[in-house]
C-alpha cells in the first residue's frame, strides 16, 4: 500500500465508520451481563446484611415502648419520638449516677484525646528512630516491640493492676491514658516505621548533608510528609481508644467509667423493664464517634494504610 | 603521614566493612583544589559508598579524611565543607524550590539578606529564577537536578559531591546536563567528586578518572591514559563502546623481535610499548574497534584477510563483526564504507594502538 492509500483512508475513516461490520473501536459492553448481575446482586446482599440491624436500631431508638411491645421490629415508627435519645443522654441510671451517658462521653473523650496524642507523639518518633537512624540493637528492640503485640492483653492485666497500684494511678483517668498509651506503641510503631522506611533514604541523607539534626530532620522534614499515616494511626487509636471495654471496666471506678463500659451496664441492667428503645439510642450514640471518624477519613484512610501499613 | 594540606581532599587508608563484608580496601586518593575527579565503576564497586564516607554519612572502619587539610573523619556531614547532588534529586517535596535552596542555611541560623543573596547568585547562575516559588512536584526531571545542585551551591562550600546526578533523566537532558555540569565547574573552579558509571560522563567531564572495582581503585589517570593505555584487563574492558576486542594467545620471542600468537596469526609487536620487559607466556591482545582499518592498503605493521559476519549500522558510523584466530573481532568504520555481509575484506592495525595483558593476572605488559 502506498503512502497515499493510507492517508486517503485514514482521512475517511470516520465517514466510512457506519459502513462497518466487523469489529472497530471500543468493545460494546452489555449491561445486563452475567458478570454485572453477580457482582451488583453480591454488593446488594452483603450492604443489606451489614445495614438491616442498623436500620432496626434507628427505628426501634424512635418508637416509644408501647409500639416496641406490638413485635413488629422492622415497622417503621407510628409516632416519632426522640424521648428515648434524650434520656440515654441525660437521665438512664447506671447504679447510683442517674445522669445518663453524658458522663460516660465526656470520660471517654478525656480518655481518648490524651491517650492518641500521647501514643502517636511516642510511635512517630519510635518509627522514625527505627527507620532512618539505625542505632546499635534498633533490629533487637523492634523485635521485641512486635512481639508485645502478639501477647493476648488478659496476661498482662493484673501485673499493670499492681504496676498502677504501686505508683498511686490505679483507678484514675491517667491510669488508663498510660496503659492505652503503651499497648497502642508496638501496631503504631510498626505502622511508623514502615512508613518512614519507605521514604526515599536520598532525602535523609540530603538533609543530613544540609545540616538537620535528628529533631530537625523528624519535624521540618519527615512530618510534613506523614499526613495520611498519622491519619491512619489516630483513626486506628481514637476507634480502638473509643471501643475498648476491657482496660476501661478493669482500671477505672464508676464513676470515671468510660462509655462503652456505662453502655454495658445501662443495657445490661437487670432490674425492671427493658426499655429497648433506650438501649438502642444509647447503643447508636455510642458508635456514633468512631463512626464520624471513619467518614470524615475514609478516603486518607485508604491511601494511609496503601501507603504505609503493607510493606514489610 | 602528613595531613595534606595542598590538596582540596585527601583519603589516606581507608577501609569499610559491614560485618565480614570488605567494602573498601586500604583505599588512598588525593585530589587536588579545583580537580574534577569522577568516580567509575560497575554498580557494587563502592564508589557510591566511598563518596558517602567522604560525606560523612557513613562512618568507616579505618583510615582518615582530609578536606581542605583538616581532618574530617569525625565530623558530621554539616561541618565538612560539602554540598551533595542525589541521584534522585532528594528536594524536600512539601517546599518551595526557594525553601529547598534555603533550608541548610535556615539550619544554621544564617542571616535573611545573606541567605536572600545567596539564592539569587545560584538561581542566576544555573537559570532557576522562574522556578523559585514552585514545588518540586511541579518540576521537570531537568529542572529538579538544577534544582538540587543549587542546594549544593548557596551552601558555598569548597567540594562538591555528586552521587549518579544524571542517571534518572533521560538521554538528551543527561547531554545537556553534563556540559552545564562543566560549565559549573569552569565557573567555580571547585573541587568536584562525581560517581557514575557512565563511560561517557567520565570521559567528558573528568579531570581525572578513578575506575574502581571490588572496592579498589584500579586506575586514577587522565580520560586519555586511561582509554589508551589501561592497566589492566578489567578497565580496559569497562571503557569504551563498542568494548575493546580480546584476542587470546601467547608472546613469543621471534628472532626479529616479540611477537603476539594466536592460532596462525602472528601479530609483530615492534611498535608496541612495553610497559614491563616481556616475557613469553600466555597474554591477552586488545585493540579497540576504532583503531583497526578495512580496506585501507597494506601499509599496515599488521594486515590479514578476513570475512565479514555481521553489520551493525549505528547511524554515525558500523561496527563490523568478523572472526581473528576464531574470535569474535570487532572493527568500527565510517557508515559510507560499510562492507556487506560475508564480503572478503582486509584488516590493517598498528600494534602500537593495542594494550597486551597477562592473561593470568590481567595486568598491562
Amino acid at each position: 500500500m502506498s503512502m497515499a492509500d493510507i492517508t486517503a483512508q485514514a482521512s475517511t475513516a470516520a465517514g466510512a465508520r457506519q459502513g462497518i461490520t466487523d469489529p472497530y473501536g471500543p468493545k460494546p459492553r452489555r449491561v445486563i451481563s452475567r458478570r454485572n448481575v453477580f457482582l451488583y446482586g453480591t454488593l446488594f446482599v452483603m450492604a443489606v446484611y451489614y445495614l438491616l440491624p442498623l436500620y432496626v436500631m434507628v427505628v426501634t431508638s424512635l418508637k416509644g415502648m408501647p409500639e416496641i411491645r406490638l413485635g413488629n421490629i422492622f415497622s417503621p415508627p407510628l409516632e416519632i419520638t426522640f424521648e428515648p435519645w434524650v434520656k440515654a443522654w441525660s437521665t438512664a441510671c447506671t447504679g447510683l449516677n442517674c445522669d445518663g451517658l453524658s458522663r460516660g462521653f465526656w470520660n471517654s473523650v478525656r480518655i481518648t484525646v490524651p491517650s492518641v496524642l500521647l501514643s502517636i507523639a511516642i510511635a512517630s518518633v519510635n518509627g522514625y528512630a527505627l527507620a532512618n537512624w539505625r542505632f546499635k540493637g534498633a533490629d533487637t528492640f523492634f523485635i521485641i516491640l512486635i512481639v508485645g503485640a502478639f501477647i493476648p492483653y488478659q496476661v498482662m492485666i493484673y501485673p499493670i493492676v499492681i504496676i498502677l497500684r504501686e505508683i498511686g494511678l490505679y483507678g484514675s483517668l491517667s491510669g488508663l491514658v498510660i496503659v492505652h498509651s503503651i499497648f497502642g506503641m508496638p501496631i503504631l510503631t510498626l505502622l511508623f516505621r514502615n512508613y518512614f522506611s519507605s521514604m526515599p533514604e536520598e532525602l535523609f541523607r540530603a538533609a543530613r548533608v544540609d545540616g538537620a539534626g535528628f529533631w530537625g530532620i523528624f519535624l521540618r522534614i519527615m512530618l510534613p510528609m506523614s499526613l495520611p499515616i498519622f491519619v491512619v494511626a489516630i483513626i486506628l487509636q481514637v476507634t480502638g481508644i473509643w471501643n475498648d471495654f476491657l482496660f476501661g471496666v478493669v482500671y477505672t471506678r464508676p464513676d470515671t467509667y468510660p462509655m462503652t463500659v456505662q453502655l454495658n451496664n445501662i443495657v445490661n441492667s437487670v432490674q425492671g423493664v427493658k426499655e429497648y428503645n433506650v438501649n438502642m439510642a444509647a447503643t447508636i450514640l455510642t458508635g456514633l464517634v468512631p463512626l464520624i471518624v471513619y467518614f470524615i477519613s475514609g478516603k486518607l484512610f485508604v491511601r494511609g494504610i496503601a501507603a504505609g501499613a503493607v510493606k514489610g | 603521614m602528613t595531613a595534606a594540606n595542598d590538596t582540596s581532599v585527601s583519603i589516606q587508608d581507608l577501609s569499610l566493612n559491614f560485618g565480614a563484608v570488605t567494602v573498601l580496601e586500604t583505599l588512598n586518593l588525593d585530589v587536588a583544589d579545583g580537580e574534577f575527579i569522577v568516580l567509575l565503576g560497575p554498580s557494587g564497586c563502592g564508589k557510591s559508598t566511598l563518596l558517602n564516607c567522604i560525606a560523612g554519612l557513613l562512618d568507616v572502619s579505618e583510615g582518615r579524611i582530609f578536606i581542605k587539610g583538616k581532618n574530617v573523619t569525625w565530623e558530621e556531614p554539616k561541618d565538612r565543607g560539602i554540598g551533595m547532588v542525589f541521584q534522585s534529586y532528594a528536594l524536600y517535596p512539601q517546599m518551595t524550590v526557594e525553601k529547598n535552596l534555603s533550608f541548610g542555611l535556615r539550619v544554621a541560623g544564617t542571616p535573611k539578606e545573606e541567605i536572600a543573596k545567596r539564592i539569587a547568585r545560584a538561581a542566576e547562575i544555573l537559570q532557576i529564577e522562574p522556578l523559585l516559588q514552585r514545588k518540586p512536584a511541579a518540576l521537570s526531571g531537568g529542572q529538579r537536578q538544577r534544582v538540587a545542585i543549587g542546594r549544593a551551591l548557596v551552601r558555598d562550600v569548597d567540594v562538591f559531591l555528586f552521587d549518579e546526578p544524571l542517571s534518572n533523566l533521560d538521554a538528551k537532558l543527561r547531554a545537556e546536563l553534563r556540559v552545564e555540569i562543566k560549565l559549573l565547574h569552569r565557573k567555580l573552579q571547585n573541587t568536584m567528586i562525581y560517581v557514575t558509571h557512565d563511560q561517557i560522563e567520565a570521559m567528558t567531564l573528568a579531570d581525572r578518572i578513578a575506575v574502581m572495582k571490588g572496592g579498589v581503585i584500579q586506575q586514577l589517570d587522565a580520560p586519555q591514559t586511561i582509554y589508551n593505555r589501561p592497566v589492566n584487563r578489567f578497565v580496559a574492558g569497562f571503557l569504551g563502546s563498542p568494548a575493546m576486542n580480546f584476542v587470546d594467545g601467547h608472546l613469543e620471542d621471534a628472532d626479529g623481535g616479540w611477537r603476539f600468537a594466536a592460532g596462525d596469526i602472528k601479530i609483530p609487536l615492534g611498535t608496541y610499548d612495553f610497559a614491563k620487559p616481556p616475557a613469553p607466556g600466555p597474554v591477552t591482545f586488545g585493540i579497540r574497534p576504532e583503531h583497526v582499518s578495512l580496506n585501507s592498503g597494506t601499509g599496515w605493521p599488521f594486515s590479514m584477510a578476513a570475512n565479514v559476519e555481521v553489520v551493525e549500522p549505528m547511524g554515525s558510523d558500523t561496527l563490523v563483526w568478523l572472526k581473528l584466530a576464531q574470535q569474535n573481532f570487532s572493527v568500527r568504520v565510517t557508515s559510507e564504507r560499510t562492507p556487506k555481509n560475508d564480503e572478503a575484506v582486509t584488516l590493517g592495525f598498528d600494534p602500537m594502538r593495542a594494550s597486551l595483558f597477562d592473561t593470568a593476572t590481567g595486568t598491562r605488559i
